[in-house]
């Protein structure tokens, strides 16, 4: 009777020794935290639709150059597959944060954290030389629908990555205040799961924009 | 200096009309008149503590149905303007571009902030008393939602009297929409309006389906849930597939007016015949978010007044749940005559007929459980009754329009206006009127008038067809929508005067239930039983209105229409199971809530602050709203205290005050 | 019979809100790092025609994408009712409908390039 519960839902904070019931305080946190899981994951979801419909129309409009350069002509390939390599690498070592929080070190994870952090920052940084260095070449969001498309599908990743940052330095903080706690540990879930899938989005920005644009 | 002022106040806000003239100056009546009031009778502190932060879904609730209402009143204001502007041939009542403004607003309105808000008003009322949960999975998240509807509905209205209206259709095809065809700010609003009340619904739908998932009462197996939970489920399921597709694509309208880029304009390549791809994909899924919870309005009150079970229950649920996952493949038969190909309109047009099965499936469902009832007749089951022929007349010439060559006959002709209107109003709005009815006790204690509540009901049918029938007609002769004027010899003038008088019969009807509410409201009559209609679900099984923690001890459920089986159980004097038995004696205990908290409504303030922003392009205004976003996000992160415990001393007095009222 | 040799692979399933080892992330990462390479490689050399290429490196993204489900979201992990996985394939499907719907009907709306 997981949903009973629920709907208790006593926190261990709250400090409350009148609980009459036969559920731990840490089973019941650990549902509640297990419902926010899934609403993040549900959420993730409705990015999926959103990413999807990006990528139909980029695929659309994908041969409106309108006279414009091509794709081909401007993109270069070594700034690409190095961010491609780190932002992989940046999903196993959330997964490596996610192994030291289950083993209880807090500077472990802590560490790990940063060090995603960190590779993550690195993308970001690929990625904006990758767009100033096309918007000097004299492709920017204006110049045909292709532009418009990629720039548009690209930069909502790049975006999403930029908020995962934001988002990781303020769990590394809540993390050293407040150490491992069941709140934390569903916020590091979250932010891994949240971490992957962009890994799982970029994969597929590489190969239907950058691959499939350079063939 | 003064010339700059007057200027910039020419062009921000909207001047010349008469009309608009007076709209500006009742709104800044009201608003001081609002201001006075609250400071008079020093109720800002309760209106703050009470309602703008809280997070009770019962509250959230009542607020999305007060909004919803003031935009019925602004979007039926403008359908009767309409009206009166079609029925006399060659008159200049509203120009066009006024007329373009009005017809563009009553379809957004009605449709996003007026059925959206007013479904998840009875969302949150109904769904976790039905289900026997304390509040919705994420209360802090609802009380967001609520907020971003309610700052982009505002945001969208404001343009009326500041900037100016939007004015290129509901849904804003491009390039009429775009920068070449509306260079003013009212398409800004548009976008702004509804991006920011969108992410409240996205986020609305993920909420309801981890409460209906996750926290039901125990024994309350997904084939034992209520009718209407199923449906808001599957409503939900839908929210969520549909509304990243219109986040994206009025992203990308905004990106084209914004930064100049070239996704539907008509030079760089863009290609405008997308933006009408996307924005159906999210717009024909809509349609159906709607409808769903009306389906189970429906079948919860035919069950409860025909005394039975509802006849069909898996074949409902079956139902619910595949109109919700094959709405998703029939968006093409609102552009057949774009010119896709014969294979993808056969394909669409094919599947537009059967999504038609389920919905006539449930037509039966409803008739077969009033089959040798114990019928009663209340105003929530008049409306029952009136839905059904209604909608299943709206079904059929919807099924008309899916025939795709015949679909280039009827295309944007008023044959397709009376269609939608007539399952949106005979079944959307006539559901969410049957569920206000039906709950109304259960929101604030009492009921509402019957007898004036009939007179709504009789003018609303017949001002109903008398607007719309004459419309099909209309249609058949030749008339297209969004029109202003017609020729005396087109011969369009008397249905279209038979038509503005039934838009007028329907604006009667609204007053009418104005006055009934009003009335009710001064004549108060303390509801005492909390079980109004001798109901079937578990929200009948505590007091009216609810206390705040919904139940004082948590349900055991054993049957689909749990209580109905409880109180026929103890009519027959048998003992409940033990398991039912053990959970109502079980001492109280400390209930376990979510705090209030500010943040939702800063936030949504802040959003408004940074959509007003875009919508001027004024930089600095942009980057303190979006700044007060991250801020405010970061502040609810680092916020740990979101909860509370309420004594046990406390519950056992609220539930014998309860009790004490019977 | 496989509930047995679950267990034993993954080193500590049994620990509370733990998912995963070590060991599979490992193994999801070289995996990963392998799919990345092939069509990498495929595509910058030139080595099929345009089509086989494009099939070839949509196979392997979409392989990556299990690697990523598997070995790192952990998505075999659910407990029933598997609300998690039933969203993901419900969620798949609209996304591909309207990914290809989208292809399907611009075809006969393209503009001119």
């Amino acid at each position: 009777m997981a949903e009973a519960i629920k709907n208790k839902g006593h926190l261990a904070h709250a400090g409350h020794g009148s609980h009459g019931g036969d559920h731990g305080h840490g089973h019941d946190h650990h549902d509640q935290e297990e419902m926010k899981t899934f609403g993040f994951w549900l959420f993730l979801i409705t990015d999926v639709i959103l990413f999807g419909t990006l990528f139909a129309t980029y695929v659309v409009l994908r041969n409106n150059f309108a006279g414009g350069p091509l794709g081909s002509d401007l993109i270069e390939m070594s700034g690409i597959i190095a961010s491609t390599f780190i932002l992989l690498t940046s999903s196993f070592t959330s997964g490596i944060a996610l192994l030291e929080m289950n083993k209880g070190n807090k500077k472990g994870l802590i560490t790990w954290l940063i060090i995603t952090a960190l590779l993550g920052a690195s993308f970001i940084y690929l990625e904006v030389n990758e767009f100033i260095h096309l918007v000097h070449e004299g492709a920017n969001i204006g110049t045909s629908a292709y532009w418009s498309a990629f720039f548009t599908l690209v930069g909502t990743h790049g975006l999403h990555v930029t908020v995962g940052l934001v988002w990781m330095t303020a769990i590394i903080l809540q993390i050293r205040r407040r150490g491992i706690t069941p709140v934390t540990k569903r916020k590091v879930n979250i932010i891994s799961l949240y971490w992957h899938f962009l890994d799982v989005v970029w994969i597929f920005v590489f190969t239907i924009v950058y691959l499939m644009g350079v063939m | 200096m003064w010339d700059k002022i007057k200027d910039f106040s020419s062009e921000f806000f909207v001047t010349g009309d008469p009309l608009i003239l007076g709209a500006q100056v009742s709104i800044a009546i009201t608003m001081v008149a609002i201001v006075f009031i609250l400071t008079y009778f020093k109720k800002w502190r309760w209106l703050w503590t009470e309602w703008l932060t809280s997070v009770d879904h019962k509250k959230i609730g009542i607020m999305y149905i007060i909004a919803s209402i003031l935009m019925l009143f602004r979007g039926g204001v403008d359908a009767l303007l309409m009206r009166m502007q079609l029925a006399v041939p060659q008159v200049e009542f509203l120009n066009a571009e006024h007329y373009n403004a009005i017809f563009t607003t009553h379809g957004v309105i009605m449709i996003l902030f007026m059925a959206m808000p007013l479904m998840f008003g009875l969302f949150n009322i109904v769904v976790p008393l039905q289900i026997g949960a304390r509040d919705v999975a994420f209360p802090f998240l609802n009380s967001l939602s609520f907020w971003m509807f309610f700052f982009g509905a505002m945001l969208f209205n404001v343009s009326f009297v500041i900037g100016g209206s939007p004015d290129a259709g509901w849904l804003a095809y491009p390039p009429l929409s775009g920068l070449s065809g509306s260079p003013g700010v009212g398409q800004d609003f548009y976008i702004w309006g509804i991006q920011i009340s969108g992410i409240g619904s996205l986020a609305t739908g993920i909420n309801f389906i981890v409460t209906i998932l996750k926290m039901r009462a125990p024994g309350m197996k997904l084939m034992k849930m209520p009718m209407f939970t199923w449906s808001v489920l599957s409503s939900c399921t839908t929210i969520i597939f549909a509304f990243p597709i219109l986040t994206v694509t009025l992203f990308l309208l905004f990106i084209d007016r914004y930064l100049g880029a070239h996704f539907f304009t008509l030079d760089g390549g863009g290609n405008p015949m997308m933006y009408i791809n996307l924005i159906w994909m999210w717009g024909h899924p809509e349609v159906y978010i709607v409808i769903l919870p009306a389906f189970g309005i429906f079948s919860e009150i035919v069950s409860a007044f025909s005394k039975k079970k509802l006849f069909g229950y898996k074949s409902m649920v079956f139902a619910l749940m595949s109109i919700s996952f094959f709405s998703f493949f029939t968006w093409a038969h609102h552009f057949f005559t774009m010119g896709s190909g014969a294979n993808v309109n056969a394909f669409f047009a094919v599947t537009t007929m059967l999504i038609a099965i389920p919905t006539g499936v449930k037509v039966f469902n409803w008739l077969f459980t009033m089959y040798r009832g114990k019928l009663s007749f209340p105003t929530p089951m008049m409306w029952t009754i009136a839905f059904i022929p209604c909608f299943v007349i709206g079904g059929m010439t919807g099924v008309l329009l899916s025939v795709a060559p015949a679909d280039f006959q009827f295309h944007n002709s008023y044959f397709l206006i009376a269609h939608f209107h007539q399952v949106l109003i005979g079944g959307v709005v006539f559901g969410y009127f049957a569920g206000l009815y039906y709950w109304w006790p259960k929101m604030f204690g009492f009921k509402l008038h019957e007898g004036l509540g009939k007179w709504a009901f009789w003018f609303w049918n017949i001002g109903f067809y008398v607007c719309f029938m004459p419309q099909y007609a209309l249609g058949l002769m030749g008339m297209t929508r969004r029109f202003n004027e017609y020729n005396f010899d087109m011969g369009w003038q008397p249905l279209n005067v038979v038509s503005t008088v039934g838009g007028f019969l329907m604006g009667i009807a609204f007053l009418f239930q104005v006055w009934q509410i009003a009335h009710s409201i001064k004549f108060y009559k303390k509801e005492k039983t909390g079980d109004t209609w001798d109901g079937r679900t578990l929200e009948w099984s505590i007091p009216s209105p609810a206390p705040m923690y919904n139940f004082a001890r948590i349900p055991v459920v054993t049957e689909q229409d749990d209580w109905w089986e409880k109180k026929q159980r103890r009519l027959r004097g048998e003992a409940d199971p033990p398991e039912v038995a053990q959970a109502e004696q079980a001492p109280l205990e400390p209930i376990h809530m979510p705090r209030n908290s500010g943040v939702p409504f800063v936030m949504s303030s802040f959003w408004f602050i940074a959509g007003f922003g875009f919508v001027w392009d004024w930089k600095w205004m942009i980057v303190l709203g979006l700044g007060g976003v991250i801020v405010s996000m970061l502040v609810r992160s680092f916020t740990y205290n979101t909860d509370y415990y309420i004594p046990v001393e406390e519950v056992e007095r609220t539930e014998a005050a309860a009790r004490g009222a019977h | 019979m496989a509930n047995h040799n679950a267990h034993t692979e993954h080193g500590d399933h049994g620990h509370e809100g733990g998912h995963g080892s070590m060991k599979s992330y490992v193994i999801g990462f070289l995996l990963s790092i392998v799919l990345t390479i092939i069509p990498l490689v495929a595509v910058m050399n030139g080595m099929f025609s345009k089509q086989v290429t494009t099939v070839l490196i949509l196979v392997m993204a979409i392989l990556q994408f299990a690697v990523q489900l598997l070995f790192f979201m952990h998505i075999r992990d659910e407990k029933k009712p598997r609300y998690n996985l039933i969203s993901l394939i419900f969620g798949l499907v609209i996304m591909l409908t309207i990914v290809a719907g989208s292809i399907w009907i611009m075809t006969y709306n393209a503009v001119a390039t």
